[in-house]
């Protein structure tokens, strides 16, 4: 069957059985996007090409399945830079396709050309420059297969025109073996011997912990966990990558460590005596200062990625592989338990002294943001999807939502990618419409790239938006009033400018408006009632609101510092 | 592998510190150098030499030779990193007490023919040779070991004019006692 290299690149992504695709035209990509019409894959036609690459690392997080997106080349590529860096960040599986010149005009300084694989080689697993039509079966094949295998990635393929143009005949690869990928070999033979020096470390500690990340999501070992946890009876950290992955409802489990994580996580991290970290990567938002972190730990470090072992903090055992795999050969090997009753009397201590707090809802507004989640999160179904922002919104967001299940929580978290809640969200909605998806926002994020509600809407995605509208970039200005003398510097955006009802009204959304306790709850639940078109709510909430517990930057995290109300008692 | 690095053996005046040389198959493809190099410029590691052919007789895989900085980063890292790169089939790792280490050096020097003798004497003893020559001066070439480059970079530096180019160096492990002795 003979084919041109865009109804082939088409046909593989069939293959592939992507079934959504999120994208925006444009010279270079133009013939692939005419086969698209025959196609069964449905196109998302984004408004700016950042959103397209959020949607599908949101589509990615809600599903476990690549997320894919098509742009144009020279701009439309650049556009998608800043999702595809956030999606290496969080190991998020990605498959980019970008258009190109064509091959003949490579290095002219063409119209629309950039040098898109060269951009993102320090951001993507790998990325491919397809050179001829008969090619594209196999470039797609392998980047679906180095995004989604191993330490999963963003994968780019780039595209020139002639080559979509070109014909060839149709084939598609046998097998893994037929990828041309001799230096790839995702699968790992477990260490016995590993195994065995991890369980007699577990079997003499008396404080452990397990420091849970975000590769316990993706190597889908939810269920081994629970099951680890329950019979070993040690308490359970989830990073801010690793919401859900563990019942936040489950009484072993301490909430979420770092900068912002709840008391009883972070120290009982920086007190135990075991931390064996699943999946986790020993960020710097989660070990503060690295000399004072959890000083007596030895360190069980489990994670595909051999290259994280003694990055950061030197692991007394270190087990490459994939977290079910080796949770599931901890569990077999395992003897002797215990119930760690001392260690749990001080936890219970710490979480009945210092509970995640904040200052008292008044009536008349000005809004509590972590009162705005909370109510939210009760008038919410089981179930439903939050993405969010990067700042304080995104904070309390992880804070105050309890998280039951792996896939509810979609965030930006290596990357810190402003903008990343809306077009996450919308994402989320594609990949999982059975489910009821939040995005909480902040004023500023929501800014950056709020147009995807116009998405939104024309392709029928009724997402809910919470937007935290303290009329400041939130999580700057805090700062700058704890330590730089509450000298704020370009962080004050204005409540009402946008006038954010009017513009969602714009955008074909419904728009609402929250001021005090009566309407907030009024106005969720209006959300909650409307399934049709995307809502979007703007929640005017108290600027001088600071997200609490903190380890300062650039501290130890004994150091961490509760809400003032809890403050003057042993910390 | 083991992850700290081996004492240092070998000391050259081009490589001071604690080297260890890594011996890198990549697949012969476009941006395949690239990678390395830009991995190596990202995570902050030195490169003191890298040396690039095709390998195996054929045009599928290169040979990447790469003098790398144990102190810029542990080795473990360096290793670890360069392994997910897609293109990199395979990496040895070798410690200089165990490798056979080699390189070329060229040369050319400025010196009328009145003035060539002690030139000449330190080409003889350094187990060099004279590759090209006119009446204001040689060309010779080195092929040995980084220190016996480094010498005779040394020497050379007594001489106002001279263009010296160094290949970075290669290597291969040194074989095993039943062969030596």
């Amino acid at each position: 069957m003979e084919l041109t290299g865009a109804q082939a690149l088409i046909k593989s992504l069939e293959q592939e059985g992507v079934e959504t695709v999120f994208g925006l035209p444009g010279g270079a990509i133009l013939p692939v996007y005419d086969p698209l019409i025959d196609s069964t894959i449905r196109h998302i036609l984004v408004r700016h090409e950042q959103g397209a690459g959020h949607m599908a690392e949101g589509y990615a997080l809600a599903t476990g399945r690549a997320g894919v997106a098509i742009v144009t080349s020279g701009p439309g590529a650049t556009n998608i830079v800043t999702p595809i860096a956030n999606a290496h960040m969080d190991s998020t599986p990605l498959v980019v396709i970008t258009g190109q010149v064509p091959t003949g005009s490579i290095g002219s300084d063409a119209f629309q050309e950039c040098d898109i694989t060269g951009i993102t080689s320090g951001i993507t697993k790998h990325n491919f420059l397809v050179k001829s039509a008969a090619e594209l079966p196999r470039a797609i094949a392998a980047a679906f297969h180095l995004a989604t295998t191993g330490r999963p990635g963003p994968v780019l393929v780039d595209v020139p025109k002639d080559v979509s143009q070109s014909k060839m005949e149709w084939w598609w690869p046998s097998g893994i073996e037929d990828l041309d990928l001799p230096g790839y070999h995702p699968d790992v033979e477990l260490d016995d011997d590993a195994v065995a020096a991890a369980i007699a470390l577990i079997e003499v500690a008396q404080r452990p912990v397990l420091y849970v990340g975000g590769g316990t999501l993706k190597s889908r070992a939810s269920k081994e966990l629970l099951a680890f946890a329950e019979r070993t009876n040690m308490p359970v950290v989830t990073t801010l990558m690793a919401r859900g992955a563990f019942p936040d409802s489950h009484p072993q489990h301490l909430g979420m460590p770092g900068m912002h994580g709840f008391y009883t996580a972070v120290t009982a991290m920086q007190k135990s005596d075991l931390l064996i970290s699943l999946g986790a990567r020993f960020d710097d938002r989660v070990t503060g200062r690295l000399d004072g972190f959890a000083p007596d730990a030895k360190i069980i470090h489990v994670d595909i990625d051999r290259a994280e072992f003694n990055k950061v903090r030197r692991a007394d055992v270190a087990l490459h592989g994939q977290v079910a795999a080796i949770i599931s050969a901890l569990d077999a090997g395992l003897k002797k338990t215990s119930k760690y009753e001392s260690w749990w009397r001080q936890l219970r201590d710490w979480q009945a002294s210092y509970p995640l707090a904040y200052d008292e809802p008044v009536a008349d507004g000005p809004l509590r943001p972590q009162a705005v989640v909370e109510a939210i999160a009760q008038r919410a179904e089981p179930g439903t999807i939050v993405a969010a922002g990067v700042g304080q919104h995104q904070m309390w967001a992880a804070q105050h939502w309890r998280y039951e299940e792996p896939g509810t929580w979609i965030n930006s978290g290596g990357a810190g990618t402003m903008g990343f809640g809306v077009p996450a969200a919308i994402g989320a909605k594609v990949g999982r419409p059975d489910r009821t998806v939040w995005a909480i926002d902040g004023d500023g994020c929501f800014q950056m790239t709020a147009q995807e509600l116009v998405t939104a809407r024309s392709e029928g995605i009724p997402i809910k938006v919470a937007i935290l509208n303290n009329a400041y970039l939130g999580m700057v200005r805090q700062w700058q009033e704890m330590f730089y003398d509450e000298r704020y510097s370009e962080v004050y955006l204005s409540p009402d400018l946008p006038d954010y009802v009017k513009w969602a009204e714009a955008m074909g959304c419904v728009g609402l408006r929250a001021t005090n306790l009566d309407e907030m709850k009024r106005v969720i639940d209006e959300a909650n009632s409307i399934n049709d078109v995307p809502v979007v709510i703007d929640f005017r909430t108290d600027a001088t609101e600071k997200v609490f517990p903190m380890v300062p930057s650039g501290e130890t995290n004994d150091a961490i510092m509760v809400h003032p109300s809890q403050r003057g008692g042993a910390s | 592998m083991s992850p700290a690095a081996e004492p240092f053996v070998g000391a050259t005046s081009s490589t001071p510190v604690r080297h260890h040389i890594l011996s890198v198959l990549v697949e012969n493809k476009a941006g395949a150098l690239s990678r390395i190099a830009g991995l190596f410029a990202r995570r902050g590691f030195n490169i003191y030499s890298l040396a690039v052919a095709p390998a195996e007789r054929h045009q599928r895989f290169s040979r990447v030779t790469i003098v790398v900085d144990a102190e810029s980063a542990p080795l473990e890292q360096i290793v670890g990193q360069l392994e997910k790169l897609v293109n990199v089939v395979a990496i040895s790792d070798l410690a200089p007490r165990n490798a056979l280490e080699r390189e070329l050096l060229i040369a050319t020097i400025q010196v009328d023919v009145n003035n060539r003798r002690a030139l000449l004497n330190d080409i003889e003893s350094l187990g060099a040779s004279i590759v090209d020559v006119d009446a204001f001066g040689l060309t010779v070439m080195l092929a040995g070991t980084p220190g016996a480059c480094d010498e005779l970079e040394r020497r050379l530096d007594n001489y106002d004019e001279v263009d010296i180019h160094r290949t970075g160096r290669v290597a291969l492990p040194r074989l095993g006692p039943r062969l030596v002795d």
